[in-house]
Order: C-alpha cells, then structure tokens, then sequence
C-alpha cells in the first residue's frame, strides 16, 4: 500500500536496530527473528530486551512489554466492525494491529480503510522481520541503525496523523487531553501507561456537545 | 528453556491476545452509536500522546533532543499540506542533520 511506503525503511531499519539490540543483549538470532514475527510491536521488544540485557528477570521484561502493548486492546475495539470471517482469520489479522497500520488507515473514525489496514500492515510486517533478520545476524557490520533520524521520522508521522485530526472541537479536546496525560504520567509512571492512559482523554471529546 | 525464549513465547502469546480481543470477540457485529463516537474520539487522544512518547520521552523523562527538529520539521511540511511522506521524510532528515551538528 503505497501510503505506508516512507515508513517501510523506517520499520526495516527500526527492525535492523532491534537485531543489533537483541544480540548485544544475548539473545540469539533466531528467538530475535520470531519475536518480531510474533509480537510485532517495536516497543514492547525493545522493552523486553532492554530489560533482559540490563539483568533483570523473564517476569521483569514480559510485563513491561505487555505494559506497553496493553493500548492494543482499545485499538483494536475501535476497528473491531471492520474484521470478518471466521475465528481464525480475525485472529490473524488482528496481529496486524499496531499503531501505524491503524492510523494511517484512519482508524477510530467513519473512514477506515480496512484495505490500507491490511495492506500497511503486511508490507511493515515483512520490513520490521527482515530488519530484524539482517540486524541480528549482521549487526557487529552495519552499526547502529537507530543514529539515522528514525526516531524523528515517526514522531512527525503521528504529528500529521494527529493533525488530520483536529476537525471538531471534539477532537481538539481530546487530543489536548491526551497529549497533557501523557506529559503528566510519563515522569511517575512504568512505560506504556502514559500511552494507554491517555485513551481516557477520548471522554474529554466525548462529553462536549 | 533459556530466558530469552521464555520472554519470546510470552510476550508473544500475551500481545497476540491483546491484539485479538476487539476484532475476535466484536467480530463484524455492530457496535452502538454512543460506543462509536466514544471511539472516534480515540484516536486523537492516543495519536496526541503517541506525539509526546515518541517525540519527547526517555525513558521516564521528559527531553528536548533533536527530536525537537525532526518535529518542527514535520509540523512545517503538515502546514504545507506536504503528503504523509513528505512529512516522514523531512522529520527523519531534520532529526538527523541537528543530531549530526549538535
């Protein structure tokens, strides 16, 4: 899908980066390849690695990953509708699910694309996997990917997303709203609490007439 | 097992499922209009602080790093009605040159 297209380098290196990270952390290169095949959701694996590298235990890194993946639940009730078909394929499908595959198919609004979903899902699948692939395995060759930008790059993604947004006073509130909680939070609070916290603001939207 | 794969499994299993609540348990059926609208209003609330996360968090701080540029960069192009792309790209350039220069 041709509107995911800037972002697939981006996952690929992002991918290449976890690789890199993963080894240094002592993970092999084949547990790196599954866990971007089977969790797909970058932070939560660097979380989880971070962790590990850093000493702490199996328990320690599964929550704080799983801390940071929780959002995943209130996106994917927000796009539920457009999934159909049988158990299997809404299950497997639903692995597509993460933040870029679902805003940029304006998720959470009248005009989801369940096309753009499905398509940017899979071409970020494949780029975030094969980074990973070729970071772990060559990672000690090509440096830290992760000193390119990346990091910009997505951050200005979710600032165009956000302003596609901003159509009603509604939105507005409720963007404000979760960009202040996330402020709020992010000093105090574990990773991925601020992000899933911030799902509250959406009442703030709700409520104003 | 190691460690390693232990996490792997878990965190796997454990994501898959926070992933499938919504699409396998709502499935195709439809959803009520109070619900809907409480969900329309998800997205800028989650992309808002996606925005902070990504662009000023580390860690449990909050930082100015040349995030700050790559931003102001993508905030010029959204200006500019610069395609998606556009705003990718330039964030990712802008981010890049001031962690070169400073």
């Amino acid at each position: 899908m041709w509107v995911a297209a800037p972002l697939v380098p981006a996952a690929a290196a992002l991918g290449a980066s976890f690789g890199v990270l993963a080894r240094t952390a002592h993970m092999g290169a084949a547990a790196a390849v599954v866990m971007s095949a089977t969790t797909f959701a970058g932070s939560a694996q660097v979380a989880a690695v971070s962790v590990l590298g850093g000493g702490g235990g199996v328990a320690a890194a599964v929550a704080a990953a799983l801390l940071l993946n929780t959002r995943y639940t209130p996106i994917g009730i927000s796009i539920a509708q457009s999934f159909r078909g049988r158990f299997l394929r809404r299950l497997t499908e639903a692995q597509l699910v993460i933040d870029e595959s679902w805003a940029l198919a304006g998720g959470g609004t009248a005009g989801f694309d369940r096309g753009v979903f499905l398509g940017a899902g899979v071409a970020l699948w494949v780029a975030w996997t094969a980074g990973t692939a070729v970071g772990a395995l060559l990672g000690g060759v090509i440096g830290n990917p992760s000193s390119f930008g990346l990091d910009g790059a997505f951050a200005a993604l979710f600032l165009a997303l956000v302003g596609s947004q901003l159509r009603s006073r509604r939105a507005f509130a409720a963007a404000t709203g979760g960009a202040l909680i996330a402020v709020a939070l992010t000093p105090v609070a574990p990773p991925g609490i601020p992000i899933l916290a911030a799902t509250v603001a959406a009442l703030a939207g709700w409520r104003r007439k | 097992m190691s460690a390693a794969w232990a996490t792997v499994i878990a965190v796997g299993g454990g994501t898959a499922v926070l992933k499938a609540v919504g699409p396998v348990v709502v499935g195709g059926r439809p959803l009520p209009p109070r619900l809907l609208g409480l969900l329309s209003m998800l997205a800028p609330a989650l992309l808002a602080a996606l925005v902070i996360d990504e662009g000023f968090a580390s860690g449990r701080s909050l930082v100015l790093d040349a995030r700050v540029a790559g931003l102001a960069a993508g905030a010029s192009a959204v200006m500019l009605r610069a395609p998606i792309w556009a705003v990718v790209v330039a964030g990712a350039a802008a981010t890049a040159l001031a962690r070169l220069l400073f």
